[in-house]
């Protein structure tokens, strides 16, 4: 066996404030050999990113390594001089970060960062650096590399920028690429063509890999190894299909038991969350860090002394932090579950017929000219709601789907068609126009847990002022009973009614958000991705919560979504939309089987599972999203669509397909014969349990 | 298109102040000192009437705007009736003068601001930065008026090094050592303010840690990746402060009896010599109006942004 | 003529400050002891640049509180037999010391410096307060409704920021304006807009609570009509708010010229804001779009808006100064530090100290407000 690449032991970084010593890693240890990818999972705040950062010796001003040692290929990095660190740098040692558009200078053409790399390791000629430059633009898949090279930033997409990130880290070749949330800003179809790049480039290069990600699927898609953070500390560490599939520690297995797998049904398998939150870094518990989360937690074994990374019996490399694992039964189904009784949808609530929104944006700001041009954010959008269905709609930035939200809540007016309430018509009436009753009838929880409350006025004051505003209650007194009734409705205790929101967490925030969405009592809610800016185990609780309030309540849900195992597990019908259209529009079952629209099968197969047993056919789309400014002709999928050659002629540059009524209701606006959409196979299949985990991806070892 | 529209709003700028400035000096109190002064001060208000009726001051607001106007559009730009000369003749050497002033008001204090902005903003919180600001708060305390007569106190009385006054167009150090030194330092400060938070911004930014990890050394990381976007914004600072020269210059002019435009704005006022006001209001506001078209057009040029959209 | 010593004056001077001295050690003392309870005020207190600045702040408010038993002579009153005495002469009539000499008018250069903190002390936070009031009122619909309000009241601010100030006090601050309505009407205008504000705060805020609501409305009428009839025209039943016309004429020609500035920020802020979640929140429950500015938008503008304050009574102050220095609008007895400046720099010569302690407490006070609003803007980007 060779040398390891990358051998840290016993890290601790602490950051120094005036409030004093924060410890935000501890005792942390891992290795990573040669061509190897280490995945680093955790929620935030968990110090997965410190490590990378301390890796760099990056850690600011009041960072600081204060324990343990980091070696890199047999080097130690911790005390080594300014100089050699420069030198190693962006030439051996490399990182990718999280916000493509942050990472690169605003003001230099894309192709003048590059250079600067093997210019200042290497020591080449301007133009050497300039043709090694396109050597990797192309090697990353940039279209057209040399108008990418001579392009500014802002010009490009993220999925591109991000690209050029990584090439801009692999040419010097480095022997260790460190890839913190790489794709967390990307859409998914995109995060799926990124990811499948991350692969093939570390085979390529032989680099060896650190994946640091909160999403345990792609982790699964890109690592061989994976080491399991919580509250500053390794909890578990193990290959991929040790961890994944025969997880020792109390937290590994409520992270996996908190996020929905395909085929999940909300009704048998509800999530199972994690109670409590994340503590605090100076209100850490002694002993075990998740002992006071923890099921399986007991006094005087998890509560003393500091507990060590310990080896599991039989599996060599497979550790674990767990002070109890091997009494606890780790297949043992989880307890607590209720199965509901699968709700009845009631009669019709909410009737969108044909609905179109055009926008007019002035042409240039600065020194173009001033023609208008017509953004279509919405084309002939056509669906219905019941009483307490959830209906989910399922896109990517740019689909539309937030220009519908602002219609059915009145912020905008449509350009066309009608949106009926009931009976009565709301799509061409503004909010300011709308009675009392409807405007409280159609709610919405928002995506942002930082946005949604005024940080200016408490949580007690801001839920009033809503019931004061639907004219429920008569006097103060009356609403306040009614605002702490909410607060049990959403399981917050009642004192926070004095609070100010800086004061919450994310997952109370949003939870606040939802008691002030159904004090109304409405008929309709919104909910805009409640749930994708929060931590993987807040965000089981919300949902589960959400999806209670709504039960009981007989509300019809409108769900908006990128993320298709949420929306498998949770609703009941889908609609798919694509730069405007509705590209398909069916029940769950009938979306998440085939036939489906060529664009549902991409991004089914883009999901990333994080299950061993899965196994999803191998789809990657080509390029970005279009802009909805400059829609392509024709089919507006047909510039990504890879079963475009299935149908003949140019058809699909030419023609918009009709939305297309398929068996029971089913609907999908594709040209594709029915021939094509019948041979059509299911995307993501199981498999035995005892078979061959994740063949289809092959893994460098 | 977007030009034009800029060019329309500059011209309803100048007309809507100056008509204001014309309705202001033509106020009946202002008109009444105007004609004591000059006839004698025992004028009777009969007398001042018949005056101002036979020199046209009584015709109707609006038409002796247009005739002001109109005249103005042809370059000529009235009598001063405080010089008893044309406009024309009074104006332009005074104006040299201030320009020579200004010249070197921004030769010192531009660089000078820069120079301590970005060694402040390079490294944020360090002792350079922390002394270096509060140089510049101090600095922005202390009006033209103030430290200008400290300086005089210092360098004139005590030292006896420069002179307390400044002759026009006399382009010396001792001469020119104390307005310019005055007014560079009081704009310096708020320059390097905008300069020190911008590059203070800039250095937290992702693409700084970027360059860092890279393996770039400092100084190339300060020269090549941070100054360009850091001055980015101080660029309109800088552009936007000539309407305060304007004001620095009437005060430092008056402070050190620097005959310039400035003096010649105050002496025009103090008089209500009303073509005399006029023009000077024009070229203020135009100086004003034209420097904002240059730093939008300039910020454009720096931030590709928004030029190559 | 008899003269105490440098360090007898410097003890004589910190003697007369008694007052101050005793406020300042138990305002701060106090605040010191429960900044932990005092939100982003107590929060100034751990950092050096923010007490420094309050420091001096409050220095000076407590010294235009306590001025009159500070000062130990009418600053108006002149002897002729001290003209241009240099620091520390004896006033033989009293045997009382000028501690920072004479002018050139033989008047006390301390009691007149400390008297003169009376007038810039009430003028530029009053001043600075009616142009936030003036700026807030527009600024908010200009930034949340965009549009045509926006163009029309951005060019109007625009036109007033183009003009030179220097000029624009030349023109406004005269004898000769002070006999036209002009200064009236323009005092009128912008005193109406805090009541504006108010009421619709409250109509906005409280309008489902009536009995609160009428209360309040009672109590804006009462006060702002007082104030208004006070200070517009000078007119107060009471007489105790009143404003000479002079002091109306800069009042109004101050507000004029910096409300364009409190405007464009307010204008910006609320841009910001517009676009978060709680606003659309705000808007999605049907709430009217003046509830949203005033109670949604501005609260969340306050940190950045009370640092613009606390920097642009410092610069009300140098504007005032700038008037005194320029002798507009002022008597020339009047004891302001501007004036003062005016009247005492032909005599440096002579005296090199006779300028120094106007220019000092000048530069002192704007500093402090200076330091003041960089420690708020520190310790508000904290959080």
């Amino acid at each position: 066996m060779s040398e390891p690449i990358l051998e840290i032991e016993n890290l601790s970084i602490s950051f120094f404030t005036r409030a004093g010593e924060i410890p935000a890693v501890m005792d942390f240890s891992c290795t990573v050999m040669p061509g190897e990818a280490m995945g680093l999972v955790g929620e935030s705040g968990c110090g997965k990113s410190t490590v990378a950062l301390g890796i760099m010796r990056d850690l600011g001003n009041n960072g600081r390594i204060v324990g343990g040692s980091i070696r890199f290929k047999g080097r130690d990095l911790v005390n080594m001089s300014d100089a050699e660190l420069r030198h190693i740098r962006g030439s051996e040692l490399a990182m990718v970060y999280q916000e493509p558009m942050a990472s690169l200078n605003p003001a230099m053409r894309v192709n003048r960062q590059l250079m600067e790399v093997p210019m200042i390791h290497e020591g080449v000629s301007k133009g050497e650096a300039e043709a090694r430059a396109l050597e990797l633009l192309a090697a990353v898949k940039l279209p057209d590399p040399e108008r990418i090279a001579g392009a500014y930033p802002h010009q490009l997409s993220g999925g591109q920028q991000q690209r050029i990130i990584i090439a801009m880290a692999l040419l010097s070749k480095p022997a260790l690429l460190l890839l913190d949330e790489p794709t967390t800003a990307l859409d998914v179809t995109v995060e799926a063509g990124i990811v499948q790049l991350v692969r093939e480039l570390g085979e390529k290069f032989g680099t060896s890999m650190m994946f640091i990600s909160h999403n345990l699927g792609l982790i699964l898609e890109t690592c061989n190894r994976i080491t399991v953070m919580y509250s500053g500390e390794a909890v578990e560490a193990g290959t991929v299909k040790e961890v994944f599939d025969r997880m020792r520690h109390p937290y590994t297995q409520g992270l996996f038991r908190s996020i929905p797998l395909p085929g999940a049904d909300k009704n048998v398998h509800p999530l199972m969350t994690i109670r409590g939150q994340l503590p605090l870094p100076h209100e850490r518990p002694r002993g075990c860090n998740f002992g006071p989360r923890c099921d399986h937690f007991q006094a005087a074994i998890c509560d003393i002394g500091d507990l060590h990374m310990q080896p599991v019996a039989g599996e060599t490399g497979h550790e674990t932090r767990c002070a109890r694992s091997t009494e606890i039964d780790w297949a043992a189904p989880p307890t607590g579950l209720t199965v509901h009784e699968p709700v009845k949808p009631g009669e019709v609530v909410l009737s969108v017929d044909d609905l179109k929104k055009y926008y007019q944006v002035a042409g240039n700001s600065m020194f173009g000219g001033g023609e208008k041009r017509t953004v279509k954010a919405n084309e002939s959008i056509t669906l219905e709601a019941r009483e307490a269905e959830t209906l989910a709609i399922v896109g990517e930035s740019g689909c539309g789907k937030s220009t519908l939200a602002k219609i059915l809540l009145g912020l905008e007016t449509a350009t066309g068609g009608d949106v009926n309430l009931g009976t009565t018509e709301i799509g061409s009436v503004e909010i300011q126009d709308r009675d009392t009753r409807t405007v409280s009838s159609v709610q919405m929880v928002f995506q942002n847990p930082f946005d949604t409350l005024n940080p200016s006025h408490t949580v007690g004051a801001q839920i009033i002022r809503v019931l004061e505003q639907f004219h429920i209650g008569d006097s103060l007194e009356a609403r306040r009973k009614i605002m702490l009734e909410l607060l049990d409705l959403v399981k917050l205790p009642r004192e926070f009614e004095t609070r100010k929101p800086r004061q919450l967490s994310g997952g109370q925030k949003q939870r606040i958000g939802i008691a002030r969405a159904f004090a109304g009592r409405p008929r309709v809610v919104v909910a805009d991705e409640p749930v994708s800016a929060l931590d993987v185990s807040v965000q089981a609780a919300v949902t589960e919560l959400l999806m209670e309030i709504q039960r009981s309540s007989r509300t019809t849900m409108l769900f908006i979504s990128h993320d298709l195992s949420v929306v498998r597990y949770l609703s009941d019908r889908v609609l798919v939309m694509y730069l405007g259209h509705v590209v398909e529009y069916g029940t769950t079952d009938q979306v998440f089987a085939p036939p489906y629209h060529p664009y549902t099968e991409a991004l089914l197969a883009a999901i990333p599972i994080a299950d061993t047993k899965a196994r999803k056919k191998h789809i990657v789309l080509e390029g970005d999203i279009p802009s909805a400014m400059n829609p392509p002709s024709g089919c507006p999928f047909q510039t990504r669509c890879p079963r475009k050659h299935e149908v003949p002629g140019d058809r699909c540059e030419r023609e918009v397909p009709a939305m297309r009524k398929l068996a029971n209701g089913h609907q999908i606006k594709c040209h594709l014969s029915d021939a094509v959409l019948d041979s059509m196979e299911s995307v993501i299949s199981l498999s035995e349990p005892t078979g061959e985990a994740a063949a289809e991806q092959p893994i460098p070892s | 298109m977007f030009i034009l529209r800029r060019l329309g709003v500059m011209l309803l700028t100048m007309l809507t102040l100056t008509l204001i400035v014309f309705a202001l000096v033509n106020l009946e109190p202002n008109l009444k000192k105007l004609a004591l002064e000059q006839n004698n001060n025992r004028m009777t208000q009969e007398a001042v009437d018949s005056w101002l009726e036979q020199e046209g001051y009584k015709r109707p607001l609006l038409v002796r705007y247009g005739e002001w106007l109109g005249n103005s559009l042809k370059g000529d730009f009235g009598y001063s009736t405080r010089f008893r000369k044309p406009v024309n003749e009074v104006m332009p050497e005074r104006l040299g003068y201030t320009g020579i002033l200004a010249f070197w008001v921004m030769a010192t204090m531009v660089p000078g601001a820069l120079i301590i902005g970005v060694l402040a903003g390079m490294r944020e919180g360090s002792k350079t930065d922390r002394s270096l600001s509060v140089f510049s708060i101090a600095t922005t305390a202390t009006p033209e008026y103030v430290s200008g007569i400290l300086f005089t106190v210092v360098f004139a009385s005590w030292l006896g090094l420069l002179k307390g006054v400044s002759k026009a167009g006399d382009v010396s150090f001792e001469n020119f050592a104390l307005p310019v030194m005055t007014m560079s330092i009081y704009g310096m400060g708020y320059i390097a303010r905008m300069t020190r938070a911008s590059m203070a911004e800039v250095m937290t930014s992702q693409y700084i840690r970027t360059a860092r990890l890279k393996g770039m050394s400092f100084g190339a990381i300060v020269t090549k990746h941070a100054l360009r976007n850091a001055l980015i914004a101080p660029f309109t600072v800088i552009m936007l402060q000539f309407p305060w020269l304007l004001t620095g210059v009437v005060i430092v002019e008056k402070l050190f009896n620097y005959k310039g435009f400035g003096w010649l704005l105050v002496e025009a006022a103090d008089n209500n010599d009303i073509d005399l006001v006029l023009a000077c209001s024009l070229v203020s506001v135009a100086v004003v109006i034209v420097t904002q078209l240059l730093s939008d057009i300039g910020y454009a040029f720096l931030n590709p942004r928004i030029r190559v959209q | 003529m008899e003269t105490i010593g440098g360090f007898a004056i410097w003890f004589g001077v910190i003697g007369r400050f008694w007052p101050v001295w005793l406020g300042l050690a138990i305002i701060m003392g106090l605040s010191y002891a429960f900044k932990n309870r005092l939100g982003l005020y107590g929060q100034l207190y751990d950092s050096g640049v923010g007490i420094a600045g309050l420091a001096i702040v409050l220095f000076w408010i407590l010294t235009a509180m306590f001025a009159d038993s500070i000062a130990p002579f009418d600053p108006i009153e002149q002897f002729g037999l001290l003209k241009r005495k240099p620091p520390g002469v004896i006033e033989p009539g009293s045997g009382i010391p000028f501690f920072f000499g004479a002018d050139n008018l033989g008047r006390d250069l301390f009691s007149r410096m400390v008297q003169g903190s009376k007038f810039v002390l009430t003028i530029a936070p009053a001043a600075t307060l009616v142009a936030f009031m003036v700026g807030i009122t527009l600024g908010l619909p200009a930034g949340y409704f965009g549009g045509r309000i926006d163009t029309v009241l951005t060019f109007l601010a625009n036109l007033v920021l183009a003009f030179p100030v220097i000029l624009l006090f030349y023109l406004l601050v005269t004898p000769g304006v002070r006999e036209t309505p002009i200064p009236t009407t323009m005092a009128a205008v912008f005193f109406i807009f805090p009541v504006i504000m108010f009421a619709t705060l409250f109509k906005t805020g409280y309008g489902a609570r009536p009995v609160l609501f009428w209360t309040l409305m009672a109590f804006t009428a009462v006060i702002g009509g007082w104030l208004y009839l006070g200070l517009v025209f000078n007119r107060d039943p009471l007489g105790i708010v009143g404003l000479d016309p002079n002091e109306l004429n800069i009042f109004a020609a101050v507000v004029f010229a910096s409300s364009p500035g409190v405007f464009r920020i307010v204008r910006g802020l609320t841009m910001d804001i517009k676009t978060r979640d709680y606003v659309a929140a705000a808007q999605t429950r049907g709430e009217g779009p003046w509830y949203i500015m005033l109670w949604e938008v501005l609260p969340n503008a306050r940190g950045p808006l009370i640092v613009d304050g606390c920097l642009r009574i410092g610069y009300t102050t140098i504007l005032l100064g700038t008037l005194g220095f320029f002798g507009l609008g002022l008597s020339p007895e009047s004891p302001d530090w501007g004036s003062m400046i005016n009247q005492t720099r032909g005599f440096i010569r002579l005296v090199p100290t006779i300028v120094l302690p106007q220019t000092i407490a000048l530069a002192s006070l704007v500093l402090g407000l200076n330091l003041l609003a960089d420690g708020l803007r520190e310790q508000s980007l904290k959080d």
